[in-house]
């Protein structure tokens, strides 16, 4: 780790004006809350905590080792030492699964606005990190950024309306969408709206350029491979499915059941309902399922590769420095090796020298028959066990092909988290593995 | 106010603008109809179709974006050349010798942010169930876009021909050598030989279908140029007027029946 002292003058005049911002804006949240709300009381709360920005931000200009505001390093090296892939995928998950449980609480203004200036305070004081600010600040990485707290804003704006929305429909009334039905020309409505978004890009997209260089590494030399080495950011949750999968399934097959599973969706879902407006109750299982492939399986495995993996792909706390000389040690076993080896203390099974063809086959198939039941299983008995259970009454809707189609997304999907799960708690690393044909899975 | 009132009375103004301006209905009506870029609009739209908490305005966001990431890009193509004597030094010259020195910071952050807002734009059609009958199709189309999106930001990483450039194209391809059967690496390929030659090499795989080589190199360059400059826009201009035209045929922004 090299000194903080420089890093922090350097940081200064950006940890200042993002303080003065965050102080502007609550105190612009403060002035409508006392005026237009009438709340004084909130009004008054949230004055304190601008003026206690614009004092962080005389702080941090300092670029003061004893004054700029940041974590405790009790609080950082706590953090790294307890993060880690298994405790950052649970921890998303029942982050996800609260806010969504809880989505009422939430969605009060008060409440997200809350929320939304600690992650932002928060943000500031892990900025102070030199080794947060690193990994954070790297041009190409700004980005992604952006795409946490616009994702969080819209996610808050949809919920907020679906739960109006459904507790309309509870009480039999139609979705808020409906009341504004009434039409109006499009000049000058929409043609003034759509004028005044592009000029709010085009003001966004040039501060950005001038502010944020975009980087320019050294010429290309395909002798020096980078370490570490990693695709563009939005591939990057693809990624980072490489430590649980080949190459043929995370890079190639997964990708394409993606594609193929979202153009497949609107002839899947046959729920009439929640068309045109925002709505939870009425489609949990299709907004659930999203969700999780979208938030869960997506956006969070691209957080994940971006901000926590680093040299050799190995996982680094959010404040950890990016050694390349970090060892983890991998002792992942292969499902054969599991089941004959370990459980039934026998040598693999292997044809013996010279034979055919066949044979050879045929040893490799008894060798990696419990994987391959397993996935049979799976993949074969699962669906219409499903159909004449938890699923009955999708099957009578959906009809024999859209069922099954439906199903077997939805199982190659959970193939990811299964396998996680898999991992961390077996040391799995293959459930068939026939190097023989390049077949791991 | 007189010449105001000269100029638009002019024959010229008059040839280019065929109405009075907009002011009363009747003429606000008109603009919609007869100019060529309103003419994608509808006359006239239920007030819950514009409002912003409802669309986002997400899908006209990104497609103002890709209006900017074209102007950029072919103020960005009068600077660069695709080979490897030129390319790394084009861009270090675009950074340091151009006027306007952020043409290339306008390009790659608008890029970035039109994957975001595609994704976004996504969200809330999903969130809105406006995939739902009669948008299935649309829907798809808009899938495709997405694909195309995300692929024309990934053959224009290469361009600038740093380190950062060939080695996440070098990563994000070597997926495809192991694509099943058709990559060299692939589960499968074994079994793809004529009369025992193997049909599938590193000169003949997928990857090598990408790339135009064995690895990231002059080939991969020009390839990834010509798809990224012309290839792929023309085929997101054409899926564009398909998605926007099916927007207005399955009956506008979608809303509560
Ligand atoms: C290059 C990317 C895209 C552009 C420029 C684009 C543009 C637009 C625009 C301007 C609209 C009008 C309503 C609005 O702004 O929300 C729209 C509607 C729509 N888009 Fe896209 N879109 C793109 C990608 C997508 C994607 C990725 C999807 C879905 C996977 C999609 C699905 C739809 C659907 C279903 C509608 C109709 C929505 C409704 O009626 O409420 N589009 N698109």
């Amino acid at each position: 780790m090299h000194s903080n002292g420089q890093f922090l003058k350097d940081v200064a005049g950006f940890l200042g004006s993002y303080y003065t911002g965050l102080a502007l804006m609550n105190a612009v949240a403060a002035y409508l809350l006392w005026r237009r709300s009438k709340q004084p009381a909130l009004a008054l709360a949230w004055t304190v905590f601008s003026a206690a920005m614009m004092i962080l931000a005389g702080l941090a200009l300092s670029g003061e080792e004893r004054l700029v505001p940041k974590l405790p390093s009790a609080v950082t090296s706590l953090v790294n030492q307890l993060s880690g892939p298994v405790l950052y995928t649970l921890g998303t998950t029942a982050l996800l699964t609260v806010l969504f449980v809880f989505r009422r609480f939430f969605v009060k203004p008060m409440v997200a606005w809350t929320i939304l200036n600690g992650m932002l305070l928060l943000m500031g004081l892990s900025m102070a990190d030199a080794n947060f600010a690193s990994i954070v600040m790297k041009p190409d990485n700004v980005p992604i950024v952006g795409l946490v707290f616009l994702l969080a804003f819209f996610t808050w704006v949809a919920t907020k309306q679906a739960v109006v929305n459904d507790d309309r429909i509870a009480q039999g009334l139609p979705p808020m969408e409906k009341l504004d039905d009434e039409k109006v020309l499009v000049w000058p409505d929409l043609v003034y709206t759509e004028l005044i978004c592009m000029v709010a890009v085009s003001a966004f997209l040039l501060v950005w350029a001038i502010f944020l260089p975009a980087p320019l590494e050294e010429p290309a030399s395909s002798v020096k491979t980078p370490n570490p080495s990693k695709a563009p950011w939005y591939f990057l949750g693809l990624q980072e499915m490489l430590v649980y999968f080949d190459p043929w399934y995370a890079g190639v097959v997964l990708p394409s059941l993606v594609i193929f599973g979202l153009m497949a969706m609107p002839y899947l879902d046959f729920n009439k309902k929640g068309n045109g407006y925002y709505s939870i109750a009425e489609r949990k299982f299709s907004y659930l399922t999203f969700q999780f492939g979208f938030l869960e399986l997506w956006i969070t495995l691209i957080i994940l590769g971006t901000f926590l993996r680093g040299p050799n792909w190995n996982f680094f706390g959010p404040f950890e420095y990016w050694s390349p000389y970090k060892v983890e040690v991998l002792n992942n076993v292969d499902l054969p090796q599991m089941f004959w080896v370990n459980l039934l203390d026998r040598p693999l099974p292997r044809a013996p020298q010279g034979s055919g063809t066949l044979a050879q086959i045929g040893y490799i198939l008894l060798r990696e028959a419990p994987g391959l039941l397993l996935l049979g299983a799976y993949l074969v008995i699962l669906p219409p066990l499903l159909a004449v259970t938890v699923f009955r009454g999708f099957f009578a809707k959906m009809g024999f092909i859209r069922y099954m189609v439906m199903s077997n997304l939805m199982l190659l999907m959970l193939s990811l988290p299964l396998k996680m799960i898999l991992r961390w708690t077996l040391n799995l690393k293959y459930l068939v593995s026939i190097p023989e044909f390049s077949l791991n899975f | 106010m007189a010449i105001g009132e000269t100029i638009r009375n002019s024959q010229i103004w008059k040839s280019i603008f065929r109405h009075p301006m907009p002011l009363d209905r009747r003429n606000r009506i008109v603009v919609m109809l007869t100019n060529f870029f309103l003419h994608l609009h509808p006359v006239s739209i239920k007030k819950q179709g514009i409002a912003l908490s409802f669309t986002w305005c997400m899908g006209g966001v990104t497609f103002f974006l890709f209006l900017v990431e074209t102007v950029t890009g072919v103020l960005l193509m009068f600077y660069y050349r695709p080979t490897l004597e030129w390319a790394y030094n084009d861009i270090l010259a675009l950074r340091d010798v151009t006027s306007l020195g952020i043409l290339r910071e306008l390009h790659r952050w608008g890029a970035h942010a039109m994957v975001i807002t595609t994704w976004l734009h996504m969200y809330r059609v999903f969130l809105t169930g406006s995939y739902k009958p009669p948008r299935e199709f649309n829907w798809v189309i808009g899938v495709i876009l997405l694909l195309l999106t995300l692929l024309l930001s990934f053959t224009g990483y290469l361009l600038p021909w740093d380190q950062l450039a060939i080695w996440a194209i070098t990563v994000g391809s070597n997926m495809a050598r192991a694509t099943p059967f058709l990559g060299y690496e692939g589960p499968g390929q074994q079994l793809l030989t004529v009369g025992g030659i193997d049909m599938i090499t590193d000169g003949s795989d997928a990857r090598f279908g990408l790339l135009g080589a064995r690895f990231v190199g002059e080939e991969t360059l020009n390839r990834f140029y010509v798809l990224h400059c012309i290839a792929i826009p023309l085929a997101v201009a054409l899926l564009l007027a398909i998605h926007f035209w099916r927007v207005r045929k399955d009956g506008g922004i979608s809303g509560p029946l």
